[in-house]
């Protein structure tokens, strides 16, 4: 069976054609790829030690020599820290996605293929986790669970996997009434063989679009987490929390308090462009 | 005879980012007061595209159309803002094959009537109401009055087909266009709708262009009839010319494999091949690649207009004359 | 315990390939604050046929009459909501029968939307290599066979095997479409309009390889088509059938040369005339067909039928064989003598 198993390999190099012809969605992804690259390899990157602080170089702005990008309240150098940040604001925005993404394409594969009363159920259940507002949702759980990365983790998770456990449902649903799946179902294949090969190579592309726009939301969340302290803890460096800790300085340095903000923007903005383009570069239909 | 409806050197292509498509490539066609043509073609042929162009339907941005078209004085493709505004629905009205996409669905059947009058004749709504009326029982609407008040979507495809004609005619337009509006339906109520037509082209004396890809519902309606293939018009003549002394190989290859009678158990002499990718215009005959008859010249150049008949004419450099076609 | 699946014939010549017994399909309309049954679709109501081994049955109708929900039923791709299904004499999907994963292997069905009925993430040989593959068929032979079959059905396998369906022509889907159906060597192939929505030029290359194929791999096929013209020429015998039942059955010349339901007629004469001297001049009929919503009682056509007696409102007519013509029957009082329909047919 595995030459039919999954989206054949054509199309996805057609993708992949398509969305390298692409500049805005090229230039987001080696924007990306630069800060995650930086990220993972920081020891070998970064300038200095993330949390060596110097009392006598608190706050230095922008272009200080040997702090490029300044210092932050307790002297540690920015470029370090935003370097280092990385690892975790990256960590924390993708790990509770790429869960969801599992999680929630389950369910709502299997919800929209069973169809009746076992979609009612599932769907309905998931209904009530989406009638809250996410950053309430996420700011509940985290509390009850109390604070930690591994708990933010936990909480994003289960803040994303209605919205995409929706969208996995409704395509499944739409792919399901197509009449190469009834085509399927009169040839004897089983519900399993059906949904491996002729509903997730249709399901998993419009999710997995649809999951990498909610990466930016995760990033922000997961910022926002740690800015309430039910994230990560001082002296990590993450991106969420050193704007908590930086907006002291907002007066005296107002552009190196706003650096992590502005990482943070650049990357859920790269991570939006680039899950647009490749929505466009799946779009087979032509 | 001054003609209703003139088309010169019809050029229409349309241009997305990844490519252009030739749809139509130099239509002329003429309409008598009073006259039906029926314009035949297969999916693609420039048929409807050809129809569309004369409403200037086609989206702007990405059309490009060339030549001219001349209807009842108006010079179509000039006409802007206001002006293009009067034209459509009160010199030429168009009816669909979709009656749903006519009607706005939030609206009653009579209002949409009414408004349309109210907006050309500048009539009261008082009139406009009565006409609305009065159209709905010309077109055999049962109990018209109780479906003045109706919304599309509660009339059943043959009434919603028969509300769309009231609604295209209420103005009294000197041209209807038809674009294949009994394809979507049954038999039974197909016959009913062209008959209707029929009728009320009698009784209005207004010309029509009909679009369909049947030639049985084509012969049902035309005085004249005209055969598309890849843009162009390849043989126009009087219906009974066009199916009695078919010249072009296309069209006798249509009739050929279109199946009826008792042609029981004979394998159907199909045209090979598809029609050509309108990526690109095709120097020669754009049936030469598919054509049994056809010679090195066909492919090379245009194919000369050649006289059959009276007003009887093919774009063919090997015309058949004489024979019948394969008769079913 | 299932018995394992023919390939070869069992009954013999006489015994139907498939035969169709008292099979009903409603569907509940559900609305309302609690999702109550607010009213019945009765889309198929009570119908019975053979389908005789090697031959064409064409069905005709207008929409609504239950055609479509007929060809689903026959490869159970709906399930009755009472009948069954015979399968050269092994009921369908019963203990002691045939199961419905082989009846499976030998009834296939062609859709009518060629885009739709092929999945676009696959090449056109994987899609249909997928049912051998189901069927325990190995990788390379599935592959084989599909090669073949593109062939068959006059496709290059090199240059079209590799392509995805939205790099092909609308005719060029439909015969991979059949090329699918076939590779599961089916005895009994159910065509859903699967020419309808092709052009005239392309539907006659199709029609010219289902008559091939068809002598070639010795199928039956039951094809389902609005277009009347078609159905002549294609089929054996034709089923004419009006809101969920069927009014009319018989040989191909029969029904067109000698109709007996004024259905039929109406149906026949509502073709256009193909001469423009000889134009229709008279609808055969006024008005749509109902809805199968609430159909009428009694004959189901009398709503719409000139000759529309009392009996017709009240009693529904059974079909009833004609007494010359063998193997024509018509579901219409007028060809009961025993009807009471004061134009009944007296012997003769």
């Amino acid at each position: 069976m595995s030459e039919l198993a999954g989206p054949a390999r054509g199309y996805w190099s057609n993708v992949l054609r398509r969305l390298m012809r692409d500049r805005v969605a090229l230039a987001c992804i080696l924007v990306l790829a630069v800060i995650l690259l930086a990220a993972i390899f920081a020891p070998l990157v970064a300038p200095g030690d993330p949390f060596r602080a110097s009392m006598l170089r608190r706050l230095r702005p922008i272009g200080t020599p040997g702090n490029l990008l300044g210092t932050d309240e307790l002297g540690r150098d920015m470029l370090t820290r935003l370097i280092y940040g990385g690892r975790l604001s990256l960590f924390t925005g993708i790990v509770p996605v790429i869960n969801a993404f599992a999680i929630g394409t389950f369910l709502g594969v299997f919800a929209g293929y069973s169809g009746g009363r076992a979609n009612m159920a599932i769907m309905r259940t998931i209904d009530v986790f989406y009638a809250f507002p996410s950053v309430l949702l996420a700011i509940a759980i985290s509390g009850a669970l109390g604070a930690g990365i591994f708990n933010s983790i936990v909480s994003l998770t289960v803040v994303f996997v209605p919205p995409i456990a929706r969208v996995a449902e409704s395509v499944t649903t739409q792919v399901r009434s197509l009449d190469f799946v009834d085509a399927a179902r009169a040839s004897g294949a089983g519900a399993l063989t059906i949904i491996r090969v002729h509903i997730l190579g249709n399901v998993l592309g419009p999710v997995f679009v649809y999951a990498t726009g909610l990466v930016s939301v995760s990033m922000i969340l997961a910022s926002g987490l740690s800015f309430l302290g039910l994230g990560t803890k001082p002296p990590e460096a993450e991106w969420g929390l050193m704007l908590n800790t930086l907006r002291t300085a907002i007066y005296a340095q107002p552009l190196v308090a706003a650096l992590p903000g502005a990482m943070i923007f650049a990357v859920s903005i790269c991570f939006n462009l680039f899950s647009d383009g490749l929505r466009q570069a799946m779009d087979v239909k032509l | 005879m001054s003609a209703l409806v003139r088309v010169e050197d019809l050029h229409v292509r349309f241009r997305t980012a990844e490519r252009t498509v030739h749809a139509v490539n130099g239509v002329d066609l003429s309409l008598g007061q009073g006259e039906v043509l029926g314009l035949l073609g297969e999916s693609g042929s420039g048929k409807s595209v050809t129809l569309r162009s004369l409403l200037r339907l086609l989206p702007e941005r990405r059309t490009q159309t060339k030549g001219r078209i001349e209807v009842a004085g108006h010079d179509v493709l000039a006409l802007e803002g206001a002006a293009l505004r009067a034209y459509r629905g009160k010199v030429v009205s168009m009816i669909f094959q979709e009656p749903m996409l006519a009607f706005d669905p939030v609206f009653t059947i009579g209002d949409q009537i009414a408004e349309a009058v109210m907006r050309h004749e500048r009539a009261d709504r008082a009139a406009g109401r009565a006409r609305a009326l009065e159209m709905l029982e010309r077109v055999r609407i049962p109990s018209a009055r109780r479906r003045l008040d109706a919304y599309p979507h509660e009339m059943s495809g043959g009434m919603r087909q028969r509300a769309m004609i009231a609604l295209a005619l209420a103005c009294r337009p000197r041209v209807l266009l038809a674009d294949e509006p009994t394809t979507a339906l049954d038999a039974t109520v197909q016959i009913q709708i062209l008959l209707l037509l029929r009728e009320l082209q009698k009784e209005f004396g207004m010309g029509v262009i009909f679009v369909t890809h049947d030639i049985g519902v084509a012969l049902e309606v035309s005085d004249r009839l005209a055969v598309m293939y890849a843009g162009r018009i390849v043989e126009r003549g009087s219906a009974r010319d066009l199916i009695r002394a078919t010249a072009h190989p296309y069209p006798r290859g249509l009739l050929a494999s279109t199946v009826h009678g008792a042609m029981r158990g004979r394998r159907l002499d199909a045209i090979p091949g598809a029609p050509p990718d309108l990526s690109q215009v095709p120097e020669g005959c754009a049936f030469a690649p598919r054509c049994r008859l056809a010679e090195p010249a066909c492919v090379a150049a245009r194919p000369p207009v050649v006289e059959i008949g009276e007003a009887h004419v093919a774009e063919c450099r090997r015309p058949v004359t004489g024979s019948v076609p394969a008769e079913g | 315990m299932s018995v394992p699946a023919p390939d070869a014939d069992l009954g013999g010549p006489a015994q139907p390939l498939l035969a169709v017994r008292g099979l009903f399909r409603h569907f509940p309309i559900r609305g309302g604050l609690f999702n109550r049954t607010t009213a019945t679709v009765q889309a198929v109501d009570g119908i019975d046929f053979d389908v005789v081994k090697g031959e064409t049955l064409g069905i005709v109708g207008e929409s609504g009459c239950g055609k479509s929900t007929t060809a689903r039923l026959l490869v159970r791709l709906l399930d009755p909501d009472r009948g069954e299904l015979v399968y050269d004499g092994l009921p369908v999907g019963t203990q002691d029968g045939l199961s419905l994963r082989e009846m499976r292997r030998h009834v296939q069905m062609v859709f009518q939307d060629s885009f739709a009925s092929l999945n676009p993430r696959l090449t056109v040989a994987d899609s249909i290599a997928f049912g051998p593959r189901v069927h325990g068929v190995p990788a390379a032979e599935a592959t084989a066979r599909a090669r073949d079959l593109l062939a068959r059905v006059g496709l290059a396998p090199d240059a079209f095997g590799r392509r995805y369906p939205h790099e092909l022509s609308g005719g060029q889907r439909q015969r991979v479409n059949i090329a699918r159906a076939l590779a599961l060597r089916p005895r009994l192939v159910i065509l859903d309009e699967a020419v309808s929505a092709l052009d005239k030029s392309v539907e006659a290359q199709v029609l010219n390889l289902l008559q091939d194929l068809k002598a070639e791999f010795g199928l039956t096929y039951v094809f389902i088509s609005h277009d009347l013209n078609v159905v002549r020429y294609i089929s054996d015998r034709v089923l004419v059938m009006y809101l969920g039942r069927i009014v009319e059955i018989g040989p191909v010349d029969a029904i067109y040369g000698a109709p007996r339901h004024p259905y039929t007629r109406a149906l026949l004469s509502a073709m256009p005339s193909m001469d423009p001297d000889r134009r229709t001049l008279e609808a055969p009929i006024a008005g749509d067909p109902p809805n199968p919503i609430n159909p009428p009682p009694g004959c189901r056509f009398h709503t719409r039928c000139p000759f529309a007696a009392d009996v017709c409102r009240t009693r529904m007519p059974e079909l009833v064989a004609a007494p010359v013509a063998h193997g024509h029957l018509a579901a219409c009082h007028m060809a009961d003598p025993a009807s009471g329909h004061p134009q009944a047919e007296t012997a003769a």
